[in-house]
Order: C-alpha cells, then sequence, then structure tokens
C-alpha cells in the first residue's frame, strides 16, 4: 500500500502502466524491422535458387546469345566495371574539392548556404532527370557520342556527386578544429594545414562515402536508358568512345525475351552476379575504413 | 620527436596515394587516347526492330566468337524509330527493319548522304494470338480481322459473329515506331482505313503475351518467334485469306501458303559504313548465316542458298564502290 500511494504522483505524466501494451509496442517495433528483412532475404534466397545451375563459368566468360543456355555476361560484366573506374577518377576528386571548398574555404554566408541547399536537393533528384541532363548536355551539346563508355560514366558520375561531397563534407567536419588551430600555430598555411591535418584525417570516411556512392551507381539503369546505351553489347569496350552496356540494363533486357528460362534462370544468374559486384565493391570500402582507421 | 612521427605518416600515405591516383589517370588517359582510333574502326553500331533482333543477336553472338576484338552494339528501337533517329542521322552502320524502307526516311538518309542498301535476311510469319481459353476461335478471315483491329470497327466478338460472346475485345498490339505494325496496317488494314489507336501499344512483346494470358478476350499480334516459345499459354489463330485457314508455321511461310501475314525481314546497311572493316566483315558473316540453323533456332524462316547468293553479290558490289 505504502509503495502504491508513493508512485502515483510520480507516474501521472506516463499513464497507467501496462505490461500488454510494453510488450505489444515492442513486438510492434520488431515486425516493422522483420518486414523489410524478411522480404529482402525472400527475394535474395528466391534469385539465388533460380540462378543456380545458370551461374556458371561460361555465363561469365560469353557473349549475349538467343539461346538461354549460351547467353552470357561479359561485356556488361566488364562494360560496368570500366564506367565505375571512369566515374571513381571524375567524382573522386571534383567531390573532395567541392567539399574541401564548402567546409574550409567558404564564409557562411547567403551563397554558400544557397550552393549546399542545391547540393542537398540535387541529391534527391530522380536518376531519370540526371538521365535526360546526360543526353542533352554529353551526347548533344559535347557530342561525347550516345551510349558510349565517357557519356555514361559523365551522366552517372553526376548523379552520385552530391551524395559524394556531402559525405566527404560530413568527413572533414568531423576533424576537430583543435587540431587545425594547433597547425595554424605552428606556423603552417591554409593549403599545408588542409593536406598535412584535414585530409589525412578525413580520408577514410571520404573514401567510404565514395565507395558507397559507386555501390548505388552501378545499379543505376534509367540515365543509361536515357543516353541510348545499347541493349546488348558484344565484345568488350576496347576505348572511352566504343558503346557500352551495363549489367542492369542487359538483366531488364533479358527480362523481356520470350522463353521462360531467360525470365528465371539468366536473369537470376545476372542479379547474382550484379550483387556479388555491389557487395565486393561495399566490402572494399569497410577495409579502407579499417586500414586507415588504424593508421591515424 | 613521436608526436611528429606519428603526424608525419599518414601525410607520407597521403602522397603516396596522390601518386598513385595521379599515375591510374594518366595511364587511363593514355589509354583512351591510343583507344579513340581503335575503338571507331573495330565498332559496329546496330539498331532497328525487335523482331530482327534475335536474329541479328544471334549472328553478333557468333561472330564476336570469332572475333572477340570487334565490339558490336545492338539496340531494340522498333523500325521507324532505328530509321529515324539512329540510321539515317549517321549514329549506326546497320538497322534492323522488319518493312521495307519508307520513301520519306530513304529522303532522310539521302540528306544526310547515308546511302541504304537493303537485304532480306529471313522470313517471319506475323502471328495472331489468343487466350488459349477462348475456344470459340480458331480461324479468323482477313475481313474479320480488319474489322477487329481498324478504327471504328467492332468493339465486342460478337459484332463479328454472333455467336461469340458479348464482351468487349482487350488488344494488344505493336506500337506505331514498329516495324511490325507498320506491316500489319497495311497487310491487313489497308490505305483506306485507319489502325484503331485504343489498344495497349508496346515495343516489349513479353508484354502481349503477358496481356493475352490473363484475359479470355484478349488479342495480340507479333513476330512468329514470340509464339513459338510460348505455344502452351497463349493460342495462335489460323487466317484464312480466301483459299482456307492455314496456320502460322516456319513451313507456311516458306511456301508462301501464309498470306498475307508472312514478311520479309531485312536488315539495311548504309553503304559508306562498308569503308570499315568490321561492318564489311560483319555483313558478310550475316549473309552467310542468314541461310543456316542459327535463323530457324530462332523462330523464323532462312533464306534460300538461291537469295543468299544474290545478297553476297549485292554486298560484294556495294564494297567494291566504297573501297575503290
Amino acid at each position: 500500500m505504502a509503495a502504491d500511494t508513493r508512485d502515483e504522483p510520480a507516474d501521472s505524466g506516463f499513464g497507467q502502466i501496462s505490461r500488454t501494451k510494453d510488450v505489444s509496442f515492442r513486438l510492434l517495433a520488431l515486425a516493422a524491422t522483420l518486414v523489410g528483412i524478411v522480404s529482402l532475404a525472400a527475394l535474395l534466397l528466391n534469385v539465388a535458387v533460380d540462378a543456380v545451375g545458370w551461374l556458371d563459368w561460361q555465363f561469365l566468360t560469353n557473349p549475349p546469345h538467343p539461346d538461354p543456355y549460351q547467353a552470357g555476361f561479359l561485356p556488361a560484366l566488364v562494360g560496368s566495371v570500366a564506367i565505375m573506374l571512369v566515374i571513381a577518377l571524375i567524382t573522386f576528386p571534383l567531390g573532395v574539392g567541392a567539399a574541401i571548398y564548402l567546409e574550409e574555404y567558404a564564409d557562411d554566408g547567403y551563397l554558400t548556404r544557397f550552393i549546399q541547399l542545391n547540393i542537398a536537393n540535387l541529391a534527391g533528384v530522380p536518376s531519370v532527370v540526371y538521365g535526360l541532363l546526360g543526353l542533352g548536355l554529353f551526347v548533344g551539346l559535347f557530342s561525347i557520342g550516345y551510349g558510349t563508355v565517357l557519356a555514361a560514366a559523365f551522366t552517372i558520375a553526376l548523379l552520385i556527386l552530391p551524395i559524394v561531397i556531402i559525405s566527404a563534407q560530413e568527413a572533414i567536419r568531423s576533424v576537430p578544429d583543435s587540431q587545425r588551430q594547433a597547425s595554424y600555430g605552428m606556423g603552417a598555411t591554409k593549403w599545408q594545414t588542409i593536406r598535412n591535418v584535414v585530409l589525412p584525417r578525413a580520408m577514410p570516411g571520404i573514401m567510404t562515402g565514395t565507395i558507397l556512392a559507386l555501390g548505388r551507381a552501378i545499379g543505376e539503369t534509367a540515365p543509361l536508358i536515357m543516353i541510348a546505351a545499347p541493349t546488348t553489347v558484344f565484345g568488350l569496350p576496347n576505348g572511352p568512345f566504343s558503346k557500352v552496356s551495363a549489367m542492369p540494363l542487359q538483366i531488364y533486357n533479358w527480362a523481356s525475351y520470350p522463353q521462360t528460362e531467360f525470365q528465371y534462370g539468366v536473369v537470376a544468374a545476372g542479379v547474382v552476379t550484379l550483387l556479388v559486384v555491389l557487395l565486393t565493391i561495399n566490402s572494399i570500402a569497410i577495409v579502407i575504413r579499417n586500414r586507415y582507421q588504424q593508421r591515424t | 620527436m613521436s608526436r611528429e612521427t606519428t603526424a608525419s605518416l599518414p601525410t607520407g600515405f597521403g602522397r603516396r596515394d596522390f601518386l598513385a591516383a595521379a599515375g591510374v589517370a594518366l595511364s587511363g588517359g593514355l589509354a583512351g587516347c591510343s583507344g579513340v582510333f581503335a575503338a571507331e574502326e573495330d565498332q559496329v553500331n546496330v539498331a532497328g526492330s525487335s523482331t530482327v533482333f534475335p536474329v541479328t543477336e544471334a549472328i553478333a553472338s557468333a561472330f564476336s566468337e570469332e572475333n572477340p576484338t570487334v565490339n558490336i552494339s545492338l539496340s531494340k528501337t522498333g523500325t521507324g524509330g532505328g530509321f529515324g533517329n539512329f540510321f539515317c542521322a549517321g549514329r549506326t552502320d546497320i538497322n534492323n527493319a522488319s518493312r521495307a524502307i519508307a520513301d520519306a526516311e530513304v529522303e532522310q538518309c539521302g540528306n544526310n548522304d547515308i546511302t541504304p542498301v537493303e537485304f532480306q535476311v529471313a522470313t517471319d510469319a506475323l502471328t495472331v494470338v489468343v487466350n488459349p481459353d477462348a475456344d470459340w476461335i480458331d480461324c479468323l478471315s482477313v475481313e474479320e480481322l480488319r474489322e477487329i483491329w481498324r478504327a471504328d470497327g467492332a468493339q465486342q466478338w460478337s459484332d463479328i459473329n454472333e455467336d461469340w460472346p458479348d464482351e468487349e475485345f482487350e488488344l494488344y498490339g505493336a506500337a506505331t515506331t514498329s516495324g511490325t505494325f507498320d506491316y500489319f496496317n497495311e497487310a491487313v488494314i489497308g490505305e483506306e482505313e485507319n489502325h484503331r489507336s485504343d489498344y495497349h501499344a508496346t515495343e516489349r512483346d513479353r508484354t502481349i503475351v503477358q496481356g493475352v494470358q490473363g484475359s479470355e478476350y484478349a488479342m495480340g499480334y507479333f513476330g512468329f518467334s514470340y509464339y513459338s516459345e510460348n505455344p502452351d499459354s497463349i493460342k495462335a489463330v489460323s487466317i484464312d485469306n480466301g483459299d482456307g485457314c492455314v496456320e502460322p508455321s516456319i513451313d507456311t511461310a516458306m511456301s508462301g501458303e501464309y498470306t498475307p501475314l508472312s514478311r520479309p525481314l531485312y536488315i539495311y546497311v548504309a553503304k559508306e559504313s562498308l569503308a570499315k572493316s568490321a561492318v564489311r566483315d560483319f555483313t558478310r558473316f550475316y549473309m552467310k548465316q542468314a541461310a543456316t540453323d542459327l535463323v530457324s533456332d530462332v523462330g523464323y524462316v532462312p533464306l534460300t542458298e538461291e537469295n543468299r547468293d544474290e545478297n553476297l553479290e549485292k554486298l560484294n558490289g556495294a564494297i567494291a564502290e566504297v573501297t575503290e
């Protein structure tokens, strides 16, 4: 009794104690978590089962073919990797440069805030819109040629650039200001401070952000369709101006073939290959981050 | 002291990383420059009809196994889309076509100094399909087909035949950029009437199969190869052109009985592109393979050896003109 009377006033703000509500809310939250995880697991399992027997060496080394048993993925696989490499070469310097400017040099005026707001907005623009931009700018105005490695890489690089800038900014911001002040105190210039203090500390974060953005880029299909990347390519890209197909585009194409072997087996094998490449890229990001974190 | 060494460690790595990155960028750039010329010479670009696509795909696949350095790109744009946006604009070397080139397209090509050279590569039996549960229908005359597909024509099955159900058609057909649409329009609808526009138009034949599977009162049309891969899930309708019902098949298309829907399939090669050795080799390879089982495996009628020899002769003539 005594305990009850003492509890009552402290309890009033929270209402009646209810064990049922406590448990049911916990279950509700668990269910919300499981919906995503379970459906992802079901999808992966489904695809993996369908891909058994289809994902073999000849699938990875052959060119595409209308016969599902001879169809191969090599040109799309190499095409995707080639596009990725060029994207990395474009986005890394541009993204890090923009982030350094915004974090270290720009003053906190209206213009900077306007730029900042726009970068955040650009990160949310649908990829089809970037595809149209690429079509108008790189294919039309600069005439790099429709569906080439360069046109594809520049278009997707624009798409992931905002993400790279934002994550690089986060990384640079996380370097403690006291270290910068210490560097200035030693008589270092701004450039020396950025090169010797800020960038080495921020590099793991920048690398992780960039590689994760590349992981997003590898799955993009819509911009490639917009810049008229060919449906299917035979032979490997032999230069930045050769026509290129990518893994998601080839998978999309196979899904429309008449044979059920394509719709299930070959498509599933393509999806598994795409996922493996994606997970490899992401795990490289993790390894790099861990290595740099140990060093500094 | 110890502080200084730890502080300089990451710096050293930063510089080394920078050099490595610069090296990669530089070598990438150099490889790019040397690759530019190779890319143009070893590149064969093909766009056009989705009906001819599987034939070209099979032949390109066989070709690239023998010539791995040649990069062949292949797009599905529809016959008209391929001529208008790619071939006659000088963006592709070859256009797949499920109908003959139109006068306006020849003119457009001419304005850009492109001379299309026509080669027939196969024969198709354009196939009209219905749902397998539609047991009332096995055969249609060309007039009935026209009545179903023309603008302001029949709306319900019972409008064609009183014994058929009082249900509206659900129609799936080729998009207007497609050569299949143009051919069907010309062969069935004719010039006096227009093809109706209230149907599901698509360049993806799979959408037509799914639509027809989904409704008992649906009807669609596309190239024979798509039917031959799905003979259990959809039903092909025989066509009566006055001489009794003829079912679509490779045999009836080859013998010429399946009229008016058996049609020639073409590729058009830009004569100017034949100056490139890769395009020359690929086209020659194509002409030889078009008379083999590669074509019938896809579901079309291969060329006769006579046609093949005519094609090769025509090709050699065109090559001689541009290489001299």
